[in-house]
């Protein structure tokens, strides 16, 4: 490698030694090795081992497994009901999100600027809210007795939900915490979207339109492809997150999710440090990460594919 | 019905001269029609995203009695701040606000210092292993918090700092360390390099170009990544929930034993849940255009 190969993105500048940006790396590549690099790998150990809370106090030593953590996870039944719950969850949730989000984004490019404004209030309130607030929120918002939902909803003539528990039934309970997700998640996704609509350019959209392109045509052939990029970033960012989704369905549960609630966040957490099997809760864990390894791939390529246009 | 009115009115007066004028016109009269049914779902939008944070005001300001009524009233008939108070007393509030502000505080400080040089190398250098680099602080940026949190707590325990705030400082770092490098990249990025360069040829060093040139502009930048990064760490849950005892609990965890405790009182609830978001909005308010605009140049341009 000599100086002639490097990129021409980095001219060689007077007193720029090789080592320069290691040195700058460095505090941060330690502290990452530290906080997330060492228990990562001591995830993936216990997930071979036999830990519980007498290997979490010191009175008897690890002791390797092999793979029977997995066997034992992936041989019973429910947790493949977790599994598939999991899934679902997330696929509605990310499904739900994408498109609220580039419906309102289209909204706020037709609207006037005032109605924008308080469309944008609303988002932004809502995006900032603590999940944990939203949560307490959406819980006093669907109580049985004093919710306000139940109260609106009995305003519509035949309908009587006045003291109706919408976590009586699973399917009602999770379109509550959905509702509570997607309507945290929706405005980052429609800000964003909106941001990257107003950097289409005009002649485009004009161009297509004078061609005979209809409004879903323009959108479909000139505002989609150039708000691709953005999509994947959101689609899987989106993913990670509702895979993720612990906090809403913990503390709408009171702390205590049934077995029906239970997604593998919860799972994972409930096995480690409800039952106390640290090794089964870091196996599930493991699953998990493996899960979302498929979807961070496709982010990968396409930040990468940034890093190189700069 | 004015518009159209108006609309109508101007098609009849056109001439026939100019021929691609009248479809002109007419377009314009949809669209200003159309407009208004757009507006007008646009409030709709704004009523039902926006219900929730109103119903949480409603609640917090309206005497506790009023809060348990299964026909609630849509509009406050009376305002009063005792749920505030009420909420303020049924446990201890300011600790866990003051461990919430020091955990945030220092760990955004440390993130800062540390993800600025960080990020400062992979915008300005090309150096072998550059991209192994972004790629790792990316993959760290995917890995679900949930799955960290029992190597976590087992490696805090085996150094006795569960229940310390160092402890929950250091596993805060994990999440805002890689925000903080990915987003400040983002920043400097947006900088046009000719102006250090500039600097450089008329005798800065590069540590002096960075200093006097790069450094006041990334100011803005700096600052709205710390303001995020802060709520980040201040809007955290799951780990303070398992690190900390609940003596020891961070204001998120406080708010969430809120029911629990003394049963439920909606009021005071929301009256809490009001005290905690506020402060979180208002900072958000101020930098969420920078944050978006950060986070998605690079997207946007790729």
């Amino acid at each position: 490698m000599s100086a002639a190969e490097t990129r021409p993105r980095a001219p060689r500048r007077r007193g720029a030694s090789p080592l320069a940006p290691w040195l700058l790396l460095a505090p941060a590549l330690l502290l990452l090795l530290l906080v997330l690099g060492y228990p990562l790998f001591h995830l993936i150990q216990i997930s071979f081992q036999n830990y519980g809370q007498s290997q979490l106090w010191g009175f008897i030593p690890p002791s390797w497994v092999g793979f029977a953590n997995y066997s034992k996870v992936l041989g019973d039944s429910f947790f493949w009901q977790v599994v598939l719950r999991t899934i679902g969850f997330a696929a509605g949730a990310v499904v739900l999100t994408l498109v609220l989000g580039m419906l309102v984004a289209l909204l706020l490019q037709k609207v006037s600027p005032f109605v924008r404004t308080l469309i944008n209030i609303s988002l932004v309130a809502s995006w900032s809210m603590p999940i944990i607030v939203a949560v307490t929120v959406f819980k006093w918002m669907t109580d049985a007795d004093y919710g306000v939902l139940n109260s609106l909803l009995s305003k519509i003539p035949g309908v009587h939900m006045l003291g109706h528990d919408w976590f009586v039934n699973t399917w009602e309970g999770f379109a509550v915490i959905m509702a509570l997700v997607v309507w945290g998640a929706v405005p980052f996704v429609a800000i964003t979207l909106y941001a990257g609509l107003t950097q289409v350019p005009g002649e485009l959209e004009e161009a297509a339109r004078l061609d005979g392109a209809g409004a879903f045509k323009v959108f479909r052939h000139v505002k989609l492809p150039l708000l691709k990029p953005i999509l994947v970033m959101l689609g899987t960012l989106s993913v990670i997150w509702d895979m993720g989704v612990f906090a809403q369905v913990y503390l709408m549960r009171g702390g205590h999710p049934e077995p029906q609630y239970q997604l593998l966040s919860t799972y994972s957490f409930n096995q480690g440090f409800v039952t106390g099997n640290y090794a089964a809760g870091a196996a599930i864990a493991v699953i998990t990460v493996l899960l979302l390894l498929g979807v961070i791939a496709v982010y990968m390529r396409q930040m990468l594919k940034i890093g190189e246009v700069e | 019905m004015t518009d159209t009115a108006a609309g109508t009115a101007r098609a009849v007066h056109s001439t026939p001269a100019s021929i691609a004028r009248p479809a002109l016109r007419r377009r314009n009269w949809g669209r200003t029609a159309g407009k208004s049914v757009w507006n007008l779902i646009g409030v709709v939008v704004f009523v039902v995203a926006g219900f929730p944070v109103y119903w949480m005001l409603n609640t917090a300001f309206k005497p506790a009695k009023d809060a348990i009524d299964a026909n609630p009233k849509l509009f406050p008939t009376s305002v009063t701040l005792d749920n505030f108070s009420r909420a303020l007393n049924i446990s201890d509030f300011w600790g866990p606000v003051t461990r919430s502000l020091i955990v945030s505080l220092s760990t955004v400080a440390i993130g800062m210092v540390v993800g600025l040089l960080a990020a400062l190398a992979i915008s300005r250098f090309a150096f072998r292993g550059r991209k192994v680099v972004i790629i790792g602080i990316l993959t760290v940026q995917m890995i679900p918090l949930v799955a960290m949190v029992i190597p976590v707590f087992l490696l805090l325990n085996d150094f006795q700092q569960t229940n310390k705030i160092t402890g929950l400082i250091i596993t805060y770092l994990t999440f805002v360390l890689p925000f903080t490098v990915w987003t400040l990249r983002g920043f400097i990025v947006n900088i046009p390099k000719e102006l250090e360069e500039s600097a450089q040829v008329d005798g800065c060093t590069r540590t002096g170009a960075f200093l006097r040139v790069v450094f006041p502009l990334l100011a803005p930048g700096i600052v709205a990544t710390s303001i995020y990064g802060f709520i980040q760490a201040w809007n955290e849950y799951l780990y303070a929930l398992v690190l900390m005892d609940q003596h020891n609990t961070t204001a998120t965890v406080w708010l969430g034993n809120f029911t629990t405790q003394h049963g439920t009182e909606f009021a005071p609830m929301m009256a809490g849940s009001t005290m905690m978001s506020v402060p979180v909005v208002i900072l958000f308010l101020l930098v969420q255009r920078r944050i978006a605009s950060g986070l998605t140049a690079g997207a946007v341009k790729g």
